[in-house]
């Protein structure tokens, strides 16, 4: 786990640079240290607490690479007043940054195994920098399997770069949306079905799933289902943030904090609190 | 060149069916080609046939008035299309466009089902097999009308 070198409780101030607009509710923003230095080091799964001043502070994991540390890359989507106010940023904006936060997908643990790396929605840009590494260190690795999941497929984030690692020949990519018009030549229906047909060897697979919470345990039994063992099935899980170290007890989860235990966790770990609706 | 019982042999819709079974069912079935964008069939037509799909991807489709047609499902090599033979009144509730260039084999719906009544053994199994790819469609729509896509206030303040 990479832990902040300052006071985590006091933002550091970032510069806003390019905005992109992936979906209708969904932006990329970069960060750039206001100071001039390089972006604290980061483990790919991390999360910051972003600050816009005036308005308020919010958890939002890094999408970026973890090895380019030139800027703080994060897909937010348009939720509520802070994220809202963080995708209407303009370039030169200031905001505050706390972090980086939690633990970070298992990504040395896969080396020598199958990766299979599920992302439902917005889930995909928690994953982003793990999709990164892996490909960073490909040798190191058995087959490579994405497989991500939107509402339709104008939800569908990084459009350009799923098309880049779709050519590849030594990444398996799948995709799959909700439902579609005809214009649409790719999978419909529900992401189960895309982990059931995808070529892994089950006995030696990690798997990393984020997304929505439904989707992440459906698609978790499928994986136990085909044979990956719940001990190599990691998911992201979510809960309302507020301190991002495990003191408020805002995000609590049964008995974990998301913030400090997580937000990454093995299914064994969660598989009998997914199915308790009052946590 | 593969004969069209082997062929219902190796799709995996009919690996647990006897021999004898797949021997009783080809004399229902035959060999057909789509090419890309044609329609299998259409929304309320007759049901007349069962579909193996062999190669290729067909969209399942509904007409949603202004706009247009929608794709609710693709089904591709190795799984099945179509249940409305089986049950009255017999007619397609969604219309099955080939997405790809697809192969299928096309089982008859009257023999089938007239197969079904001589031998209920046969029957019993076409609706078990038939049951559990039901059972999986319906769980994945139940899944998809959750719209899990959507925002979640209880754990998506991160995002």
């Amino acid at each position: 786990m990479i832990v902040p070198a300052v006071n985590p409780m006091v933002p550091q101030l970032y510069r806003t640079g390019r905005i992109r607009r992936e979906t209708l509710d969904t932006c990329t923003v970069e960060f750039e240290p206001e100071d001039g230095s390089k972006v604290p080091p980061f483990a790919s799964g991390q999360f910051n607490m972003l600050y816009v001043f005036g308005v308020g502070e919010i958890p939002v994991s890094m999408s970026g690479d973890p090895t380019r540390r030139e800027k703080l890359i994060h897909t937010i989507r348009m939720v509520g007043p802070v994220s809202k106010a963080l995708c209407e940023l303009k370039r030169g904006d200031s905001v505050g940054v706390r972090g980086p936060f939690g633990n970070g997908w298992p990504v040395e643990l896969a080396a020598g195994k199958d990766v299979v790396l599920v992302g439902g929605g917005l889930g995909l840009a928690p994953l982003r920098p793990a999709i990164y590494q892996v490909l960073a260190g490909r040798e190191k690795y058995g087959k490579i399997v994405l497989l991500c999941s939107a509402h339709t497929p104008s939800y569908l984030l990084y459009q350009r770069e799923l098309e880049a690692w779709r050519a590849r020949f030594d990444l398996e990519v799948g995709v799959i949306v909700g439902h579609a018009t005809s214009a649409w030549r790719g999978n419909v229906g529900y992401v189960t079905k895309l982990v059931s047909k995808a070529a892994f060897d089950p006995a030696n697979t990690v798997a990393m799933v984020c997304g929505p919470e439904v989707l992440m345990r459906s698609t978790a039994a499928e994986l136990e289902k085909q044979g990956v063992a719940a001990e190599h099935i990691f998911l992201s899980m979510e809960r309302n943030m507020k301190c991002g170290i495990g003191f408020c007890g805002h995000c609590q989860y049964g008995p974990y904090f998301i913030c400090k235990d997580g937000p990454v966790f093995q299914y064994s770990h969660l598989r009998t609190l997914l199915v308790k609706g009052e946590i | 060149m593969k004969t069209l019982e082997s062929i219902l042999a190796e799709h995996p819709f009919f690996k647990e069916f006897a021999p004898e079974y797949l021997q009783l069912m080809k004399g229902c079935a035959s060999n057909a080609f789509y090419r890309a964008g044609t329609y299998i069939f259409r929304e309320d037509e007759d049901a007349s046939h069962f579909y193996v799909i062999r190669q290729g991807k067909v969209a399942l489709e509904i007409s949603a008035g202004s706009l247009g047609m929608i794709t609710i499902e693709t089904l591709d090599a190795g799984e099945v299309l179509g249940w409305s033979w089986l049950f009255p009144p017999y007619r397609w509730h969604f219309s099955a466009r080939a997405v790809e260039p697809t192969r299928v084999t096309m089982l008859d719906g009257i023999c089938l089902r007239t197969k079904c009544n001589e031998d209920h053994d046969l029957g019993y199994e076409l609706v078990r097999q038939a049951a559990a790819v039901m059972m999986q469609r319906l769980q994945a729509t139940r899944l998809q009308l959750l719209d899990a896509y959507a925002y979640d206030p209880r754990a998506r303040s991160r995002l």
